[in-house]
């Protein structure tokens, strides 16, 4: 990733994830605080709707794409030795691709049980 | 690299212009959104599996602590997205000049703590 998302690239990629992420986050944030699902059944018709569940699975890689071009701005600049911040990386790596992984397979779970 | 130019490094009494308080803050927002991502898709993942899952993502929410946590995360939520628009302005070319660009990083900073406000209102009601 660090050429193919570097410089120019990632500073786009930084702005374009951006705006999708303030659409949809902002609605995700005010569903979950001011229509807040009372049960499990409510929460799975949800997110099994057409649109949520498009919005859910793309809103899920772009704000890994959007939070890792974050992070390794913040590693480059404060964790200098190269060892350390590699290990960093590799590890928020797998924490992204694991919790990315695990999201997007409960939203398609939910659509087969819908 | 040896210049013998003077180095002031005393921190507490570095003056930040405005603007450098918005943009550090928006990175220690968008760190600790980072680090509440597993948190949350484990959170969400639980409450679709089963209604035993819901309930435990529920009973965890609504602890005092946790809530208070969320409350933090509404902010950093609110600063990374208001000073994030803001960015995305300047990036334009609108709003560069000084007076400017200090005024809006007030209104960034107020506006999002005033809208934590509004959140941390909701959230005792």
């Amino acid at each position: 990733m660090s050429r193919r998302a570097s410089g120019l690239k990632a500073w786009f990629l930084q702005r374009a994830t951006a705006v999708y992420l303030g659409l949809f986050g902002v609605y995700l944030a005010l569903y979950f605080m001011l229509a807040t699902p009372a049960g499990h059944a409510e929460l799975v018709a949800w997110v099994a709707s057409p649109w949520v569940a498009l919005g859910l699975l793309l809103f899920i890689p772009i704000l890994l794409a959007h939070a890792w071009v974050g992070i390794r701005d913040v590693l480059m600049d404060y964790m200098k030795p190269i060892a350390l911040r590699a290990t960093a990386m590799t590890l928020v790596g797998f924490v992204f691709l694991a919790a990315g992984l695990w999201a997007a397979q409960a939203v398609i779970a939910a659509r087969a049980f819908q | 690299m040896t210049t013998s130019r003077p180095v002031f490094l005393e921190l507490w009494h570095i003056r930040l212009p405005i603007p450098a308080v918005v943009s550090i803050l928006h990175r220690i927002s968008g760190v600790l959104m980072v680090l509440s991502i597993p948190v949350f898709a484990w959170l969400f993942a639980q409450a679709l599996a089963s209604p035993a899952g819901f309930a435990a993502s529920a009973a965890f929410l609504t602890h005092p602590l946790v809530q208070l946590g969320l409350l933090v995360m509404a902010w950093a939520l609110l600063h990374h997205l208001i000073a994030g628009i803001r960015y995305l302005v300047i990036d334009l070319g609108i709003g560069v000049d000084r007076p400017t660009a200090r005024s809006t990083a007030w209104t960034a900073l107020t506006a999002a703590l005033a809208l934590t406000v509004v959140v941390a209102g909701g959230m005792l009601l």
